[in-house]
């Protein structure tokens, strides 16, 4: 620790300020700024998928639109506005955590659980669905209908949909993961108006998931 | 570089650094000291140099005769994607930024430590699972694809373990985008008192740039190494010609990262240089600005140029133009760093020890390689030298050649901080001369026979490339024997050398002005920076 004032003997600087930091301005500036950088990464990450998307949707039109057609428009907007609102309820809980509510910061994360398994299991009944009657990527493709009336590749369509639904599903079942993580801290007590850096950056995490829904959502389930 | 004692509390017994602060395999393993995680990735990044070595080694071997007499191909078409697997993403790829970025990064700005010391250490333990997975490919058959896994080849047809292959280099992926991460953070939040951006050593501004493509290029890899995992899988008929994919779709992906990710490892290489030969010449870097603003640049301009290596794969006759025109525009700010680092020779009083005369070879080195590229961003010559070995010999020359006599340029630099310890200057010296000469004897003749029509990735070749050939294999044993002989002395001062003194150098950038080795948390007081990293008047005057 250099022999910046006391930071060995722990007194100079309060329990949730690493070592390393000289203080909390600087420790909450650089998680901050570390996630806007990982949500940068997340963003590349995707644009592989969109990119991938396009391209696909550009040879074969005809197949975006009639594939599309055997996606549940009514499942996916449900879904939307599941997600859209444990955005809200996350947004609520990072306000909490600033005033140091800590029992309202559990209560919130809690709602944004049940918000995330409900997606999760939207989606898992869209795709037993899916999987049941074939529709299903590459060559588990197994849909006739499809097979015969539409134009090259239904099975493209339906690889670009596991894929990009997979993956942010993936997204999801992990951002369960961490919401978790704050509600045990916050029922620990731990957050305050100096240390909620870690509840508004899951925060930003839980947005970027719920914005890459609300491409995916039109871009798959509304092609026209 | 002044530095003042806030409280005065004393810091162990004298002699402790951070090499003796703790001891025990797992002080090591589970350490989230930027200089022991530096000094782990050296040690692992070494170590895969070697195996990647061995494997060109074979390569060389197969290549003295015209016969394809020692390895069969199916074996060469092995030893070659497996020696550019293992040489692309286990070695240059963190060849710098993760050994003496992370060892010098913190130092350098005057701070304890990188701004995210535990998701430093993550990053190597993610590097270790990614290279188990290549080692597992290597010991389990192989792969034959080539580094590039182009499809359909690594779709369909391919041998061997091409899922581990692919599962590894994305794994390798998060730990390369983690440290990124990790450095710009440390940079933009974590300088020391008077550390301005315009102070900040030029090597720091190289890693931040390296930083940068880090975090924009690398996900893009990953995601596509997902997808054709999946292809190999599924067949979800993305890159798939047979199944409705487009395989160009895939060398575009491929390259969006592959050719930035040149400049992740050719930039902190200039970054060393820029902190080399200004120290061992004496003299002020120059063209401060303009060295940091070309990092930048070429950060920023390598993003846009990776349909070059697309010329003859079916892109539009436009796209084809454009993206040359682009290719030459980044020969530019790479002009500019040579051109500064010779100026900043001119009338230097030039040392002659083993830094500097890795540092020349760098100069004449990478001036070839970069030139070369021209003639590859020229799209006629390019339809002519696409796949021939004139493209090796101009990749190995920047990227091998660069990267490497830049490392072993800065691992001679900033030995004595590391270990604490002087290597044998006097065979240093002496070996140089057999490393520069074996390593243009590797790879001068290659250009030869590329441009005479030879093409790269068969183990047999025509009767006339015979002599080229032979001249290469010979220089390959040269440049190893001499790449051995550094380890051996090297090694032998850690146990044998002089103690180093905390600045042999006469250098005035932080990380000279702490002990060497340093002490575990880098500074004995906190950093107040009053000057630049190159301000060699000041830095005298404040000593005295
Ligand atoms: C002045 C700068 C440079 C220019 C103009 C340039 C240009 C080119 C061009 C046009 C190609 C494609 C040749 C072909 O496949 O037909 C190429 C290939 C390549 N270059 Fe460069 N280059 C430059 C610097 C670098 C640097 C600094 C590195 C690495 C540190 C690098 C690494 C490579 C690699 C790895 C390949 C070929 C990969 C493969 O096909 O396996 N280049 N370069
Ligand atoms: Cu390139």
């Amino acid at each position: 620790m250099s022999t910046a004032a006391g930071a060995d003997h722990g007194h100079a600087h309060p329990w949730y300020q690493a070592h390393h930091f000289k203080n909390m301005e600087q420790q909450n500036a650089s998680n901050k700024f570390g996630m806007w950088l990982f949500l940068v990464q997340e963003l590349l990450f995707f644009a592989g998928l969109f990119m991938a998307y396009a391209s696909m949707r550009y040879f074969y039109p005809g197949t975006w639109l009639e594939a599309a057609e055997q996606l549940d428009k009514v499942m996916g907007a449900i879904n939307t506005v599941v997600l859209l609102t444990s955005s809200l309820t996350m947004a609520l809980g990072v306000r909490a955590a600033q005033l140091g509510q800590n029992k309202q910061v559990a209560a919130w994360m809690v709602a944004t659980i049940a918000g995330a398994y409900g997606f999760l299991i939207i989606k898992y009944f869209e795709y037993s669905h899916k999987i049941h009657v074939g529709l299903l990527p590459g060559k588990w493709f197994g849909f006739d209908e499809l097979k015969t009336t539409a134009t090259n590749a239904p099975q493209i369509f339906f690889s670009v949909y596991f894929m990009m639904t997979g993956v942010h599903g993936l997204h999801v079942v992990i951002g369960i993961g961490v919401i978790f993580w704050i509600l045990f801290r916050a029922l620990r007590d731990e957050f305050g108006p100096e240390n909620y850096a870690a509840v508004e950056n899951v925060g930003l995490y839980w947005h970027l998931v719920d914005l890459i829904w609300i491409f995916l959502f039109p871009l798959l389930y509304l092609v026209r | 570089m002044s530095t003042s004692t806030l409280d005065g509390v004393g810091h162990g017994a004298p002699g402790t650094s951070y090499l003796n602060a703790k001891s025990g395999l797992m002080s090591w393993l589970f350490t989230i000291d930027h200089k022991r995680i530096g000094v782990m990735y050296l040690v692992t990044v070494l170590s895969f140099f070697l195996v990647g070595g061995l494997l060109a080694l074979g390569i060389r071997t197969e290549l003295l005769t015209p016969a394809g007499d020692v390895f069969s191909a199916a074996v060469y078409n092995k030893l070659f994607t497996l020696h550019g697997a293992i040489m692309v993403f286990l070695v240059l790829v963190p060849a710098i930024p993760a050994t003496l970025g992370n060892f010098l990064l913190p130092l350098q700005l005057g701070t304890i430590d990188v701004a995210f010391p535990k998701l430093n250490l993550l990053s190597f333990h993610i590097y270790l699972l990614g290279a188990f997975f290549l080692v597992f490919t290597l010991v389990t058959g192989g792969v034959d694809t080539g580094w590039t896994f182009y499809t359909p080849y690594s779709s369909t047809s391919a041998d061997g373990n091409v899922v581990a292959a692919l599962t590894g280099a994305f794994i390798l992926g998060f730990s390369s985008i983690l440290t990124g991460l990790n450095f710009i953070v440390t940079v933009h939040k974590m300088r020391a008192p008077g550390v301005t951006w315009l102070r900040m050593p030029l090597f720091v501004w190289a890693i931040y740039a390296t930083s940068v493509i880090q975090v924009l290029a690398t996900p893009v890899i990953a995601i596509t190494l997902f997808l054709l995992i999946f292809e190999k899988i599924v067949g979800i008929g993305i890159f798939d010609p047979a199944l409705g994919g487009d395989p160009v779709l895939f060398q575009h992906f491929f390259w969006f990262y592959s050719h930035p990710v040149v400049y992740v490892m050719v930039l902190p290489a200039f970054g060393v240089m820029s902190e080399t030969i200004t120290v061992h010449s004496r003299k002020h870097i120059f063209g401060y600005t303009a060295i940091a603003a070309s990092s930048i640049a070429i950060a920023a301009v390598g993003f846009i140029i990776w349909g070059h290596h697309m010329f003859v794969s079916g892109q539009s006759e436009l796209s084809g133009t454009v993206f040359s025109l682009l290719t030459f525009a980044v020969a530019i700010p790479t002009a500019i760093k040579l051109c500064s680092w010779i100026a900043t020779l001119y009338r230097g009083s030039i040392q002659w020890n083993s830094p500097m005369l890795y540092s020349l070879g760098f100069l004449w080195i990478f001036a070839i390689g970069g030139l070369t590229g021209l003639f590859l961003a020229t799209l006629s010559t390019d339809v002519h030298f696409h796949d021939t070995y004139f493209v090796v010999a101009h990749f190995h020359y920047v990227m091998m050649g660069g990267v490497l006599f830049a490392l072993i340029a800065g691992m001679h630099h900033w030995w004595p901080k590391i270990t604490g310890r002087m290597f044998n200057d006097k065979i240093g010296r002496i070996n140089w001369v057999l490393a520069f000469v074996g390593y243009n004897l590797t790879f001068f003749p290659q250009f030869v026979a590329g441009s005479q029509g030879m093409p790269r990735r068969y183990h047999q070749y025509l009767p006339e490339f015979q002599m080229w050939n032979q001249l290469s294999t010979l220089g390959s044993y040269l440049f190893g024997l001499s790449l051995f002989i550094i380890l051996a002395y090297l090694l032998h001062s850690i146990f044998k050398g002089v103690k180093a003194p905390s600045n042999p150098w006469g250098a005035a950038s932080l990380e000279w002005q702490t002990k060497s080795p340093p002490v575990e948390h880098n500074f004995e007081a906190d950093v107040i920076c009053t000057y630049g990293p190159y301000d060699y008047d000041a830095h005298r005057a404040a000593q005295s």
